[in-house]
């Protein structure tokens, strides 16, 4: 008999050189790139140094600014999970008719421009944005607000832009339990709240556990919220790479400091995998059906 | 609960005694340990079950047979505190229970799919409800090794729910549910996930499983097999009402009307008119003209028109030349149209001469017959049940 093992990867070879022309090359050019030297006339110079990663960590400056982006990133994940968990359950339990019409809102900010969604926050927190002009209205403050350009403002212009990812996530983890599970761990003494605590919650870990790694590695890469409604302090690590190379056009520090980021995550995700063991909990599930 | 006190008087026997002592507190069965009263259930428009009423005995099996959508589920879920009744009331040991939450209900439930919580071990799955009742660890423990020992898979308490069959998860599932002594257990289809020659050997466990714990079960299922073989009382269902309930026997050999005739088994069914009494029996004449004699299952009047059900194993196959006639047995003659060998026995379609069709089923042994052949179909008038049409 011949060996037909190769056919479904007849499948996947369109993906995989797209993937490897358009993703694996850039990225070798963008590594190659950062080990360059870059002249103080601005020229790039093939070569093999550290010193543009010596550079990032011989500053306070640039490792604070990694570290900020983690913990607006970690901020930003424990609210799209409060902000998504309650509608993808929602979406779960609900017997309206009306549940396709609003998942499809859901994913309705996906047909707007992310920069003109992201620009919209500034005519709703501005100083004279909708939220201002309504409290000055009404006389509740006598001078606006300053909502704008502060990290607060960036945290919601990440959670309007991630909220789907985590919601659609954390609901297809959901509609893949079955419902006599909780009617089984009902009818054996639970509350509905134990249940859920019991039964429903623990089964939707992996729908959580992949919405919340989205989540995070999409606002460690993200530079339009924080150049658009953040202000000089807010500042992230996809920004400062956007000034080294498009700015100052410093490729070679701007490559290392990608690099850098690229090599954190990896470490994150693999990390997170191992221990909170997505794998894991998908293999136990498709083993149950 | 009432409790009757049997007392032996004036013997000094030893045996006597001791049977005094053991037999004091006898319990009497209660014959509406679960009742429910004019209850209805509507979805909408839909009426799924409609102005019913039904008492199930204490330590009784009950079957609701139906097809889908007979409002069987229902029943079972209401019961069960997962829907709640549009009209009516269910009572549990007399006490009302319609307004008590599901989980302060005690019973036990079993679904089709097993519904093991996949991320527990075997030994948490069956602890579940121990733990909500608030019972010491230690007790847990033995308890659930118990439980694991009456459905025969000791040992298997370390491992997941998705390492297990169907089956063995079906028996864990069951575990899980007796073991918090439930007042009524519930199964909701609980066989037919299963392989057939599983489900036979399910079946017979959950019945004898039944009668060692000697608990009150409702049963749901759609296949009359099951039905039949295991319960105490089969309660036949159709579009919200009962059809009707008794024994298997009962409903199986005197069903009372054309449904549950049609829903157990094979049954002919032949249009006659009431012509006069011949003892028990009512003398009918059929729409070939011929006579027939037949148990009426109601009282009927001369002139009646009424439908004559046979049951198809209830045939006797002759050939049609060697045929005597004999008094008071009903005859039919015909042609084999169809023949099916189905290994212990083997199903005839047999055309009468009128164009009608009636089918028999007979012993191998006693069947050489082939298609084509001229038979005569001889059955006896107490196989003959008459029905309102």
């Amino acid at each position: 008999m011949k060996d037909k093992s190769w056919k479904p990867w007849v499948l996947l070879s369109p993906s995989l050189t797209a993937i490897f022309f358009l993703l694996v090359i850039p990225i070798c050019f963008v590594i190659v790139y950062s080990f360059w030297l870059r002249a103080p006339s601005g020229a790039d110079i093939p070569a093999f140094q550290f010193g543009n990663y010596a550079k990032f960590f011989d500053d306070f400056f640039y490792p604070s600014i990694l570290l900020s982006t983690l913990r607006v990133a970690f901020e930003t994940v424990i609210l799209c999970l409060v902000f998504g968990y309650i509608p993808a359950y929602f979406f779960y339990k609900t017997r309206s008719r009306f549940k396709p019409f609003l998942m499809l809102l859901v994913m309705l900010p996906f047909w707007i421009s992310f920069i003109i969604r992201t620009l919209s926050w500034i005519n709703i927190l501005g100083d004279s944005g909708l939220i201002n002009h309504l409290l000055l209205k009404f006389h509740v403050i006598s001078s606006p607000l300053a909502m704008l350009y502060n990290e607060g403002a960036v945290i919601m212009g990440l959670l309007q832009y991630l909220l789907p990812f985590m919601i659609l996530n954390i609901y297809v983890s959901l509609d893949g339990i079955d419902k006599s599970l909780t009617e089984a761990a009902k009818s054996l003494g639970c509350t509905e709240w134990q249940a859920f605590k019991e039964v429903t919650l623990p089964l939707s870990l992996p729908g959580v556990s992949a919405g919340c790694l989205l989540v995070f590695v999409l606002t460690c890469g993200t530079y339009l919220p924080p150049m658009i409604l953040g202000g000089p302090g807010n500042e992230m690590i996809a920004n400062l790479i956007f000034k080294r190379i498009i700015g100052t056009l410093d490729w070679p520090f701007g490559s290392a400091i990608s690099v850098l980021l690229m090599v954190l995550l990896m470490v994150i995700v693999y990390t997170y995998n191992r221990y909170m063991g997505i794998n894991q909990i998908f293999k136990t599930l498709s083993n149950e059906s | 609960m009432v409790y009757r006190v049997i007392i032996y008087s004036g013997s000094e026997d030893f045996y006597a005694r001791l049977s005094w002592e053991t037999m004091v507190l006898k319990q009497e069965k209660d014959p509406a340990f679960v009742k429910f009263t004019g209850i209805e259930k509507r979805f909408g428009k839909v009426v799924a079950v409609k102005k019913m009423d039904l008492e199930i005995p204490e330590g009784s099996l009950v079957t609701l047979l139906g097809p889908s959508g007979c409002g069987k589920t229902t029943l079972l879920r209401m019961l069960a505190g997962l829907e709640s009744p549009t009209f009516g009331d269910i009572h549990i040991k007399g006490k009302r229970i319609n307004d008590t939450p599901i989980h302060k209900r005690n019973l036990g439930m079993i679904f089709q799919n097993y519904a093991l919580f996949p991320h527990k071990t075997i030994s948490d799955n069956v602890a579940f409800g121990l733990k909500y009742r608030n019972v010491a660890k230690s007790v847990i423990k033995q308890r659930v090794e118990n439980a694991l020992e009456t459905v025969r898979l000791p040992g298997v308490g370390d491992r997941m729910p998705s390492q297990l069959s169907g089956g063995q998860q079906q028996r864990i599932a069951l575990a899980r549910a007796i073991v918090i002594e439930p007042d009524v257990l519930l199964m909701d289809e609980p066989l037919s996930a299963l392989d057939e020659n599983l489900r036979e050997d399910m079946r017979r466990e959950i019945d004898n499983l039944q009668q060692a714990i000697g608990v009150t079960t409702i049963f749901v299922t759609h296949d009359q097999r099951e039905a039949l073989s295991m319960s105490d009382k089969v309660v036949v269902m159709k579009d919200g009402f009962i059809q009707q309930q008794g024994t298997p026997e009962e409903v199986y050999n005197n069903s009372t009307n054309h449904f549950v005739a049609d829903f157990l088994g094979h049954s002919n069914f032949l249009n006659a008119i009431v012509n006069k009494k011949q003892g028990d029996l009512l003398s009918v004449r059929l729409e070939d003209e011929s006579h027939g004699l037949a148990v009426p299952a109601a009282a009927f009047n001369k002139g009646d028109k009424v439908e004559m059900v046979i049951r198809a194993q209830k045939f006797n196959l002759g050939y049609r030349a060697d045929h005597v006639p004999e008094q008071g047995e009903n005859v039919f003659f015909g042609k084999i149209v169809d023949r099916s060998y189905m290994g212990g026995e083997v199903s005839y379609f047999v055309e009468l001469d009128n164009g009608l069709v009636l089918h028999a089923i007979n012993f191998v042994k006693r069947s050489p017959y082939r298609r084509g052949d001229e038979v005569a179909m001889t059955v006896a008038p107490e196989h003959c049940r008459l029905l309102k049409v």
